[in-house]
C-alpha cells in the first residue's frame, strides 16, 4: 500500500540494502508542484537547467501516476487518462528502473512527493522514503520558522539527510 | 509464485500502438484507451532518458506499481515491447527478447506486412500465445 500502515512515531533507520556512493539526487515536491527540496550528491550529467529539470520531473511523475492508474489490471472502474489523481486514489507506482538509474517514489497522504534517484541495483527503498518523510516532519514541518509550500532551507534537515543517505546508499 | 501476464503491447518507433493483447485482466482496455496509453508510455520512456544523472540511459526497463509490474524492452530500431504482469514475475526480460524474435520471424519477414502498421499476422498470434501460455502452464503446474 502507498500509505504507512505502521504505528511507529520515530522509526529507526531501516537496514541498508546497498553500500557505497549510490545515491545520486533527491527531489521533494508538494501537491502544487513546488519543488521543496532538490539535493544532488553525484550527478555527472545535467541536460536541462534547474527549473526545467524540476518541472520535467514533476510532469513525468504526474503522467506516470495517471498511466499506472489507467493500466491497473486489477480494477475495472477507471477514470480517463490525464485526470489528476488524488493521493491514494488509483494504483500508483513506487519505483522504476532504467539501465543507468533507479527512481524510487513515495507520495504522502498530504501530497508531498519524495523522489530518490540512485544506482540501478539498489533494492526496495520504500522504507527509506518513509524514514525521510519522518525526517521532513520532524525537522521541517515542526520548525516554526518554516512556511509550508516554500522551498526548504533548514540546515539541520539537510545535514541529517546527507548523513542518512551516506549510510544507506 | 506469481507468473501471470496481464497484457502485452508493441509500439513502433514513433510511439504508435501496433499490437495489443490482453490475457485476462479486469482492466481490459478498449482500442482508444490502449492507443492513448501506448503513446503516453512512449513519451514517458523518452523523458526518463532526459532525467538520467549519468549519460547513456536507454529508458525505463522496469516499472513497479502496487498491483502490477511493467517490463519494457526496446530494440535497437526503437520498437518497444512491454508487458504488464503480476508483481514479482520472473524472467520477463527473456520473454520479451523471445517475443522480439517472433516479431522478426513472423512479422518483419512477412512480405505482406507494412512497416509501422498494426500487426495482423496469424502465425505471430499463434506463436505468441504459445510462448505466453508456456509461462502460465508453469504457473498452474506448481
Amino acid at each position: 500500500m502507498q500509505f504507512f500502515g505502521g504505528s511507529e512515531i520515530s522509526p529507526s533507520p531501516p537496514v541498508p540494502t546497498a553500500s557505497g556512493n549510490n545515491g545520486h539526487m533527491i527531489y521533494m515536491f508538494n501537491r502544487n508542484g513546488v519543488c521543496l527540496l532538490y539535493r544532488e550528491w553525484n550527478r555527472p550529467l545535467r541536460t536541462l537547467n534547474a527549473q526545467q529539470d524540476h518541472k520535467l520531473m514533476f510532469g513525468l511523475l504526474f503522467s506516470l501516476k495517471s498511466l499506472t492508474a489507467k493500466m491497473d489490471p486489477t480494477s475495472a472502474e477507471k477514470g480517463n487518462l490525464g485526470v489528476p489523481q488524488l493521493p491514494g486514489q488509483g494504483c500508483s507506482f513506487h519505483s522504476f528502473r532504467t539501465n543507468t538509474y533507479k527512481l524510487s517514489f513515495m507520495e504522502s497522504p498530504s501530497g508531498i512527493k519524495i523522489i530518490l534517484v540512485t544506482h540501478p541495483r539498489t533494492g526496495d527503498l520504500r522504507d527509506s522514503l518513509k524514514y525521510i518523510y519522518n525526517l521532513y516532519v520532524e525537522y521541517v514541518v515542526k520548525n516554526p520558522l518554516y512556511t509550508p509550500g516554500s522551498p526548504i532551507r533548514c540546515q539541520l534537515f539537510n545535514t541529517t539527510l546527507d548523513q542518512y543517505m551516506r549510510g544507506i546508499a | 509464485m506469481a507468473a501471470a501476464i496481464y497484457s502485452l503491447y508493441i509500439i513502433n518507433k514513433s510511439g504508435g500502438l501496433i499490437y495489443y493483447k490482453d490475457y485476462g485482466s479486469a482492466g481490459r482496455m478498449d482500442t482508444n484507451d490502449s492507443l492513448r496509453v501506448a503513446s503516453l508510455w512512449h513519451s514517458m520512456h523518452a523523458i526518463s532518458q532526459q532525467l538520467s544523472p549519468v549519460s547513456g540511459c536507454s529508458g525505463i526497463e522496469l516499472l513497479q506499481a502496487d498491483t502490477f509490474d511493467l517490463h519494457c524492452y526496446q530494440s535497437l530500431t526503437g520498437t518497444k515491447f512491454f508487458v504488464v504482469c503480476e508483481p514479482g514475475t520472473q524472467h520477463m526480460e527473456s520473454l520479451l527478447k523471445y517475443i522480439y524474435e517472433l516479431y522478426t520471424d513472423y512479422v518483419l519477414k512477412n512480405p505482406f506486412y507494412e512497416m509501422e502498421m498494426p500487426i495482423r499476422c496469424e502465425l505471430f498470434d499463434i506463436n505468441l500465445t504459445q510462448a505466453v501460455q508456456k509461462d502460465r502452464v508453469a504457473f498452474l503446474g506448481r
